[in-house]
Parts: C-alpha cells; sequence; structure tokens
C-alpha cells in the first residue's frame, strides 16, 4: 500500500536573495508538522546550505536558472528535495572538501568553504545525493514525538 | 532577511554590531566590512546577539576574518552568541579556533 503524504512544490531563481524565502517556507512547513524549535533551526540551515550550494556551483555567475525545492509531507517525516537543473558540480571533490575541522591545522590553511554538505549530514537525519541530471540534494528528518508535558500549554493544530 | 551592521570605534577596538540574518544573501556585504576593520584596528569583536540566523556563509566569513587578523597580528573576537548559531560552531570544531565569548541563553 502506498504511503499516504502531501506535497509542496516551488521554483526559485537561482539568486541568493530567495535563499531567506525558503526559510521562511520552510518553517511554516515545519511548524504546520509540529517539529520543535530546535529542530525547525536546523531544517532552516540545512535547507539553506542545499540551495546555497545550488545556487554558487550550478550556476556560477549566470543568474538565469531556477532551484526546484519539493518537499514531502509524512505521518512520520519531513522529506525535502533541492534541485537545479543546471550543470552539474564534481561531487566526489565538494565530498572530500567536507567536513569538521582538526584542531592541529594552522589557521592560515584553513578553508572558508565546504561546510554546507557537512552541516546538512549532521543536522538531517538522512541525506542522499543524486549528480545524474544537475544536482539533487534529498533530505529527510523525522518527526519525534514530543516529550510529554512539553507541549501542554499548547493547542496542537496538527491533530 | 537582511543584515544590519552597526559600528563603534574607540581608539585601537572595533565593535560591530550586528543584526539579522546571515547567509549567502548578506555574507558578503559583512565579509567586505568586517575585513576592513580587522585590517584597521588591533582589537575588532562582533557581537551576534542579534543575529537569530546563521549558516556556513557566515562561519566563512568569520574564518576568513580570523586570518585577515593573524596575518595583521591583531585580535578578533565573537560575542553574545545565540544557543543556535553556536551550534555551527560547535558542530563544526570552530569553537576551538575562534575566540568566543559570551553565549546568551544558557550559557553554553
Amino acid at each position: 500500500m502506498k504511503e499516504a503524504f502531501d506535497f509542496l512544490e516551488m521554483k526559485l531563481p537561482a539568486k541568493s536573495e530567495f535563499v531567506g524565502v525558503l526559510r521562511l517556507t520552510i518553517s511554516g512547513v515545519a511548524n504546520r508538522m509540529g517539529f520543535s524549535y530546535e529542530e525547525i533551526e536546523d531544517l532552516k540551515v540545512a535547507v539553506s546550505e542545499a540551495i546555497t550550494n545550488a545556487v554558487k556551483h550550478a550556476y556560477y555567475d549566470e543568474e538565469t536558472g531556477e532551484v526546484t525545492i519539493g518537499f514531502g509531507l509524512y505521518e512520520d517525516r519531513l522529506e525535502v528535495m533541492v534541485a537545479d537543473h543546471g550543470g552539474s558540480f564534481n561531487l566526489k571533490e565538494v565530498k572530500e572538501d567536507t567536513g569538521p575541522y582538526d584542531e592541529g591545522v594552522p589557521v592560515t590553511n584553513m578553508r572558508e568553504g565546504g561546510f554546507g554538505l557537512f552541516l546538512i549530514d549532521a543536522l538531517m537525519d538522512k541525506v542522499e545525493i543524486n549528480n545524474n541530471h544537475g544536482v539533487i540534494v534529498l533530505m529527510t528528518k523525522f518527526l519525534y514525538e514530543n516529550e510529554v508535558g512539553q507541549n501542554d500549554d499548547q493547542i496542537s493544530t496538527s491533530q | 532577511m537582511n543584515l544590519h551592521i552597526d559600528d563603534f570605534k574607540n581608539d585601537d577596538v572595533a565593535t560591530l554590531k550586528l543584526s539579522g540574518e546571515i547567509d549567502a544573501y548578506t555574507a558578503p556585504q559583512l565579509k567586505e566590512k568586517l575585513l576592513g576593520y580587522v585590517k584597521e584596528y588591533d582589537e575588532v569583536q562582533v557581537d551576534l546577539e542579534k543575529v537569530n540566523y546563521m549558516d556556513s556563509t557566515g562561519l566563512g566569513v568569520f574564518i576568513s576574518a580570523l586570518k585577515t587578523s593573524k596575518e595583521n597580528e591583531s585580535k578578533f573576537k565573537l560575542i553574545n552568541l545565540q544557543e543556535n548559531v553556536y551550534r555551527l560552531f560547535n558542530i563544526t570544531g570552530l569553537n576551538e579556533v575562534i575566540d568566543i565569548e559570551n553565549t546568551v541563553q544558557g550559557g553554553m
């Protein structure tokens, strides 16, 4: 049997000024689903990193493309898909250039970028990247039941 | 979805008070302004009390400022970070590299 879910899709110009618009949207969607404040903050950073990557890597200086974002709202999880249909970037290179710092690295050798994918991975429960036609990042965050008592004073709108 | 920058200067110390969001859109203007201060002053502190959102583009700007401060033998530090902003420094290990003071809301 197919799992029931709601699906939202939006297209944004591949320009950095729209990254904030996506954050407002994910905030609204995640709040609607009952994610906690901290989880919503994590989601905002993760989707911003994904769209920032798409804006930066796929289009370079050509500000003509667009990025498609899909939200799958399931009973127990939120899936977010960020896809650019532009040129693709070298995934292997991107993966190698990512990760936390080692304390031993001298300041002058520290890289200024490359935290995007690392943060997505750290903040989401599951991340898949498809690099065949443009780049598609599929991220999942599960909805865990809040601790009893935590939301006693709130009226849930999701029931 | 904008970033506002106020600056306060006295003698050798400059303080930049930021309010708003640091992301791919606002990071370039912050970088330009901040690097200018780091080159000019012996000590630069950035007050993040009113920054309620930041992502890896912000981390990049502060790493760049730290590098520039080392080159110029000046001091660079971040103060009054909100918990969700500090979290990113913690996850990436940058809290060990950048001078961070006075986190707010529970003070991690």
